[in-house]
């Protein structure tokens, strides 16, 4: 895989310092967590048993970490060769995203401690969802590090082993993009199984597909937006006519989630609530401006070469995406009617996802640092950075 | 058995009118529950339907020894529609001191007409216990001990069922200081295999389906370690309760009436035996009135009559032996907490967070150039 190549560069800079600090604020939270218990640092309670650390940290981390799985539907499953370039900082994405959220969902298990038994075939329950989405989320953090051997190997010159590994590599590709298919659909359908205690809004038999499309959509956004900074804060060279080319497909996704959403919400007729004045219909409304936002954005050919215009997308893009997730699992969910359930996620709560996604930015600056991730890397123009 | 259906039917049909009265349909419907009692599949309902409704009736002989009529009385207080008919029907009760046609005399003379006749092939079932003191004199039927009446119907009977906790394990009547010997149908017929159905009075769907299968496929059930059938004494009561969330959550009535009372809480502390006695009573519930009709459903802790040991032997208000789970040492606590809205805290973090993302993005965006030329790079600033 040539033109891939490790940036160099000092990594104690002082946004990493900012970062690190975040990163070890989170880590004492946690412990307080694993000696206090749930209720000592979150605000999760019986009505809203799932909080941002599962809808953010795991939910929409697993969707950012869609990047991998996006490019690589695209590289090797319409056979579109020209995005070869993005696929290992894409994987790399995937890599961090889900292993964190792997790992986030520890946080929030009650009974943590149990955790093994997932792995014990005699305490299986195949009819569950969340099972499946546990079982495939660990499978594709295996595959994915599989997937990204290479690049270890690159930089520690054993190239005698990268090439054998190359010989297998399809395997894994394949498993690559059926398991993240599988997940994300099933993300969707644990809110399905939440039934009328989602709003009509949000609820619906086609959560698995809108859900498995937003992810996609999450990650061919999440890939010029990590192109974009990179060229900005690490000085790297923009391939902007492949940019253009990924926002097209975005476009496209876009547009196809969109008739999807709406369709399915003049189809059950639920539309009406979006006029109710609550905060269910507001936070319905922006989350739908974030979704027509990029297209608008995006809408000719011209404005796809416009590096501003296609970050602006990508973000609106993830925002819609992320809100998206939120809304169906906090905002548009009612434990019950009538019930004094309320729930906001708490200070701690929230500095252990902040610090969630300052761990994320470290390892990716690590990593493109030290590892051929980027293609066609420059050294930057002064040492400092 | 589905090459039997059509056979079974036009069967039937001549068969209504036996029944009593009872329709065809809920003839069937209570077999198809009788063959789900023991765990059949719904087509071994059609078997059991013809052996129940077969001309050749099984013959049984019904024994009392020390007893309240308790049994007697539940399984034909019964309220499924077509109960008393169908046992009455189905089998031939040749000798049952309650509910005999005849008397005196009369009736001994029937019962050992029957016994010569159908020897090898009539069940006995005996309800309570049977006293061995002073030679067997405090129970006597036809001026001999009952002992001796049940050794004798043993002999010839093709199956033996105690039914009740007194002919199970002695019940009420072997209660300290168990003045008349009082002791189990087992004891008294050491050599024999013999079916218990302990309970007082036990539910009598599990006397039934006992008995129904005995008929339809010649067999006995499952039986456990103390030879109750595994169907209906395999679980704690309190494994099936409804009641159990409200025990593992450490929410307890403490006194009859109070607060967790009024609301259905855990029985535990006022010494429901739930926990130690073995039982289907939450799940097949009594009376055929749908949910909530067994006793701790109606807010009474279940005293354990159908266990050795437990029922009329410890005290109604002591606590039960956990068998299998032990509550927690800490309990949670009795009013949830409902969550905690938005705290000025929380909202100033949530409100910083978004503006830094949204003024980064804006930075970053105002730095790109508008062209498709490369970003122009010229700060020393990462972004993330
Ligand atoms: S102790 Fe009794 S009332 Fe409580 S859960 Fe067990 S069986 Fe039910
Ligand atoms: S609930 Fe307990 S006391 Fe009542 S019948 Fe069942 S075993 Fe006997």
């Amino acid at each position: 895989m040539s033109g891939h190549a490790p940036i160099a560069g000092r990594l104690l800079t002082k946004p990493f310092i900012v970062l690190a600090l975040l990163f070890m604020l989170a880590v004492a939270i946690l412990l307080a967590r694993f000696i206090f218990g749930l209720g000592a640092v979150t605000n999760i309670n019986d009505g809203y048993p799932w909080g941002i650390w599962i809808v953010i940290d795991v939910m929409i981390g697993t969707a950012i970490g869609c990047a991998g799985y996006a490019v690589a539907l695209l590289v090797y499953l319409f056979n579109r060769g020209e995005y070869h370039p993005l696929i290992r900082s894409a994987l790399m994405a995937g890599l961090f995203g889900y292993t964190l959220a792997g790992i986030a969902v520890i946080f929030d298990l009650g009974r943590y401690w149990q955790f093994y038994t997932l792995l014990l075939p005699w305490y299986v329950q195949l009819n569950s969802v969340m099972l499946e989405v546990a079982w495939c989320v660990m499978a594709y953090v295996v595959v994915l590090w599989i997937e990204f051997t290479p690049t270890f190997l690159e930089r520690l010159g054993w190239h005698n082993i990268r090439e054998k590994l190359s010989k297998v590599l399809f395997f894994f590709i394949a498993l690559g993009i059926l398991l993240p298919t599988m997940h994300q659909s099933s993300l969707g359908t644990m809110a399905v199984v939440a039934g009328h205690q989602i709003s009509p809004l949000w609820q619906t038999q086609m959560l698995p597909a809108l859900f498995l499309i937003s992810a996609l959509l999450m990650g061919y956004a999440i890939v010029p937006f990590e192109a974009i900074l990179a060229a900005l804060g690490l000085h790297q060279p923009l391939e902007t006519p492949l940019l253009a080319k990924i926002s097209a497909v975005a476009l496209a996704v876009a547009l196809f989630f969109l008739a999807l959403r709406f369709g399915d919400l003049i189809w059950r007729d639920a539309l009406g609530l979006a006029l109710a004045g609550d905060i269910q219909a507001l936070m319905f409304w922006v989350e739908s401006a974030l979704f027509i936002v990029p297209v608008l954005l995006l809408a000719t050919r011209t404005m796809r070469t416009n590096p501003r215009l296609i970050f602006l997308a990508a973000i609106s893009l993830l925002l819609a995406g992320s809100l998206y997730r939120i809304n169906t699992y906090i905002i548009g969910y009612q434990p019950t009617a009538g019930a004094t359930w309320s729930y906001f996620p708490s200070v701690t709560e929230i500095m252990v996802t902040v610090g969630i996604f300052a761990l994320e930015v470290m390892l990716y600056l690590l990593f493109v640092k030290y590892l051929p991730v980027l293609h066609g890397a420059a050294a930057p123009p002064r040492a400092r950075t | 058995m589905a090459t039997i259906k059509p056979q079974a039917d036009t069967h039937l049909d001549e068969f209504v009118g036996s029944l009593g009265g009872v329709s065809r349909r809920s003839f069937l419907k209570f077999c198809a529950g009788v063959a789900a009692t023991i765990g059949l599949p719904a087509g071994m309902a059609w078997r059991i339907a013809e052996a129940a409704s077969s001309p050749h009736r099984l013959p049984v002989i019904w024994l009392s020894a020390q007893e309240c009529t308790g049994c007697t009385e539940s399984l034909l207080r019964s309220t499924h529609p077509t109960l008393e008919q169908l046992i009455l029907d189905a089998i031939s009760l040749d000798y049952h001191e309650t509910l005999s046609a005849g008397a005196g005399h009369q009736a001994e003379a029937y019962k050992q007409h029957s016994l010569q006749e159908n020897k090898g092939k009539y069940v006995l079932v005996v309800d309570g216990s049977i006293p061995l003191k002073d030679g067997g004199i405090y129970c006597k039927v036809a001026n001999r001990p009952i002992v001796d009446h049940v050794r004798e119907a043993a002999e010839g009977a093709a199956a033996i069922i105690a039914i009740g906790s007194c002919a199970s394990w002695g019940g009420i009547p072997s209660s300290s200081p168990n003045p008349t010997g009082a002791t189990r149908v087992s004891e008294v017929l050491k050599d024999r295999a013999v079916v218990n159905i302990p309970g007082c009075p036990p539910n009598p769907y599990n006397f039934l389906t006992t008995v129904l299968q005995f008929l339809a496929f010649n067999s006995l059930p499952e039986l456990d370690s103390k030879n109750r059938p595994k169907f209906a004494y395999d679980r704690l009561i309190h494994e099936n309760c409804e009641r159990r969330p409200h025990f593992d959550a450490g929410r307890f009535a403490v006194t009859f009436g109070d607060e967790g009372h009024r609301q259905g809480w855990c029985l535990y502390k006022l010494g429901c035996k739930g926990p130690e006695t073995y039982a289907n009573c939450p799940s097949i519930l009594f009376g055929d009135v749908g949910s909530g009709a067994w006793p701790v459903g109606c807010g009474h802790p279940c005293f354990g009559c159908s266990e050795e040991g437990i029922g009329f032997t410890k005290s109604i208000h002591q606590l039960a032996q956990l068998r299998n789970v032990t509550p927690p040492a800490a309990y949670p606590n009795i009013s949830e907490p409902v969550g905690q809205g938005i705290t000025p805290g929380s909202a100033a973090l949530v409100a910083g967070i978004t503006g830094v993302v949204l003024g980064a993005g804006a930075v970053a965006t105002s730095r790109l150039g508008s062209s498709s030329d490369n970003a122009s790079a010229d700060s020393n600033d990462e972004h993330d």
